[in-house]
């Protein structure tokens, strides 16, 4: 937990509707350290998204300095950016977005489609061992309307995973689940996480939250609080203790 | 960018809509199936059109009476009486002629014992076999000591043989009657069936033209001289000549208009070719408006295919596709949706102009230019056609493409 894989300082983002300003994020300062698994929580509008998707270098700050693994965000290209997506960035969404009609192995192996560098072969073995981790060995020839929304969204951390990022980012990762479903993709997070993975995952659910290390709370575009998990709970405890039903 | 991988994705993208990329692919297939079985008409037209004019010797040369004529005109040619026997004697002189014969013919009545038939008699110099390349399949040919001598002696064509004489019957050294001259026959001519214009190459007499001028025609005026040059090559050079010797025997002042008219075979297949030509690129033009028709289709359907995946863009976007790799994913699925159809559009054109030949019976030709100019019309239609669709997909936003229900 010494070096430092994201760096903002003073992050501002400013929409333009139409006559008006919405100052989405006003003078966001934030580290995320190697290793650290952090949640950012906030009313709706407070800013949770924009911020992801900054900090995932699919958008761009107004104003402020955005550093990820030592390279300065703030003076790439849009190819360049691209390219540290594809690199360095693993995103999973609220609603999955899977390839319909396409197999998970087939969609694990996207992201590295993208990377010129790697091959047909190390792009299968990559894809097979990052589905491994999700624990979806026996699934990976079904096509996402095969498999229930947990299934979907381990396949969606898989290919996450696959191009070996230096952060996981996730919106809302467990906002389409069921408690019990929730429960297994935070097992999940936590195993990747336990074996040195960072994660910076954005939620509304405070439940959800206690998972984690580190909350972030976000209000108005700032941040409000910013502390360690005290009463930290383990998905794989919580899991067993919840009811069982048939 | 790698082109393998979005060639890959592409790829995939038409094979999960398969329905619909064929009946985008329709409006190309039979685009492209069009053009290739029109300029296969047009090709096999034209080359059967050439193949049978230079059968009918390559090198010939034909002056015929009349200005600035050329072969189709309307104005009736035969009836003027400019060319003369001197001009054909003033011929022979030329260098660059291999054989010259006047030519004077006339159409009647032969009949032998009791069969009868109506044919033509061509009066002809023995040089006339050597300049249409004509054979005997049996007897001899007439000398020029038969023209001296006005001999009344025929070779006949096969459709004369087989109409006046019976089966089996030895022509050779019988009598026929052409409008009641009597003539002896000496030869039979090989047969060579119809030409491209129809007619029966077979339905001739052939005689002396001495012979067929005093006791046919009477008349002292040639209907046409033919000649033939020396070689192919110097068919355009050999008509020069034989024109500037006409001149001097006609006397044509500098800047009048001859009374008489020299063209070569190769002038009368450009002639027939250039009419064919425009018939072809007229076909062609009709052709090619269905394959614009079948690019607006694939525009049309790639807009439709980069809407309805605006999610998907987002998504790639998000895990590390640039602007350049969603245009070309993009512009790849079009252009091979485009160049499939195209190679569709070649097998069925090419099973049209099968069908067209050996149903309907038509001469066909298909060229490798056309199969060639086919596929780069379609890669640019794929292209053109693809490009703005893929621009819009590329220029997306992934964020709001992401939001996109
Ligand atoms: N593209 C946009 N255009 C205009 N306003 C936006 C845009 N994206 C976000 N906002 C505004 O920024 C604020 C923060 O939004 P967001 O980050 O999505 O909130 P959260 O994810 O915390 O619910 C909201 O007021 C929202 O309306
Ligand atoms: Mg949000």
């Amino acid at each position: 937990m010494d070096k430092a894989i994201i760096e903002i300082n003073n992050l501002h983002r400013n929409f333009k509707m139409g006559e008006e300003i919405v100052h989405a994020l006003r003078g966001v300062s934030l580290k995320i350290m190697r290793g650290d698994f952090v949640t950012i929580m906030g009313a709706s509008g407070s800013g949770k998204s924009t911020l992801l998707n900054i900090l995932g270098c699919l958008d761009k700050a107004s104003s402020g300095d955005y550093f990820i693994d030592g390279i300065n965000v703030s003076e790439l290209s849009k190819r360049e950016l691209a390219g540290i997506r594809n690199q360095k960035i693993g995103f999973i969404f609220q609603s999955y977005n899977l390839l319909a009609r396409t197999s998970a192995l087939e969609n694990v192996e996207l992201p590295l489609l993208y990377n010129p560098d790697i091959s047909a072969i190390e792009r299968r073995e990559r894809a097979i061992t990052a589905l491994k981790r999700v624990g979806l060995e026996s699934r990976m020839k079904h096509i996402p309307s095969q498999l229930s929304g947990g299934q979907q969204q381990r396949v969606a951390i898989a290919r996450s995973l696959v191009n070996n990022p230096v952060i996981l980012l996730a919106d809302e990762a467990t906002g389409n689940l069921d408690t019990r479903t929730s429960y297994g993709v935070m097992e999940i997070f936590q195993e990747l996480n336990d074996n040195g993975i960072t994660i910076g995952f954005v939620t509304h659910e405070p439940d959800i939250a206690r998972f984690s290390k580190r909350t972030i709370i976000l209000k108005d575009g700032l941040i409000t609080q910013d502390g360690i998990v005290q009463d930290r709970l383990i998905a794989k405890n919580e899991l067993a203790a919840l009811p069982v039903i048939n | 960018m790698n082109i393998v991988n979005l060639s890959k994705i592409a790829w995939k993208a038409i094979l999960l809509n398969k329905a619909r990329t064929v009946l985008t692919m329709l409006g190309i297939i039979i685009g492209v199936a069009a053009v290739i079985a029109m300029l296969a008409i047009g090709e096999g037209s034209k080359e059967s059109i050439k193949k049978n004019i230079s059968s009918m010797g390559a090198n010939m040369i034909n002056i015929r009476p009349g200005a600035g004529m050329m072969p189709g005109g309307v104005r009736d040619m035969s009836s003027m009486q400019t060319l003369k026997l001197t001009d054909y004697e003033a011929l022979k002189s030329a260098t660059l002629l291999k054989a010259v014969s006047p030519l004077v013919n006339g159409s009647g009545q032969a009949i032998a014992g009791s069969n009868n038939w109506a044919t033509s008699i061509y009066g002809v110099s023995p040089e006339y076999l050597t300049i249409r390349e004509w054979g005997l399949e049996k007897g001899t040919a007439f000398t020029n000591e038969d023209v001296k001598k006005i001999a009344k002696v025929v070779v006949i064509g096969k459709t004369v043989e087989e109409n006046l004489f019976a089966a089996g019957e030895d022509p050779l050294g019988k009598t026929i009657r052409f409008n009641s001259t009597p003539f002896t026959v000496i030869g039979v001519l090989k047969e060579k069936g119809e030409n491209t214009f129809g007619q029966d190459q077979d339905d001739i007499i052939i005689a002396p033209y001495t012979a067929v001028q005093k006791r046919i025609l009477a008349q002292n005026y040639l209907q046409s001289i033919v000649a033939s040059a020396i070689s192919e090559d110097q068919a355009t050079e050999a008509v020069k000549e034989v024109t500037g010797i006409l001149e001097k025997t006609h006397k044509i002042p500098e800047n009048e208009e001859n009374d008489f008219n020299v063209f070569s075979q190769q002038e009368l297949i450009s002639t027939f070719s250039s009419t064919s030509e425009m018939l072809t690129i007229l076909l062609v033009a009709i052709a090619s408006i269905s394959l614009i028709v079948g690019g607006i289709g694939i525009m049309n359907i790639m807009y439709v295919s980069v809407k309805e995946r605006t999610r998907e863009i987002g998504l790639r976007m998000a895990i590390g596709a640039t602007e350049s790799s969603i245009l070309f994913q993009f512009l790849i699925e079009s252009l091979l949706i485009s160049i499939s159809g195209g190679i569709l559009g070649v097998l069925l054109g090419l099973a049209a102009t099968f069908i067209v030949s050996s149903v309907i019976g038509w001469p066909v030709s298909v060229t490798v230019f056309s199969i060639v100019i086919s596929f780069l019309v379609c890669t640019f239609t794929g292209i053109f056609f693809g490009y703005y669709p893929a621009k819009k997909g590329a220029a997306l936003d992934p964020i709001e493409a992401l939001r996109y229900e």
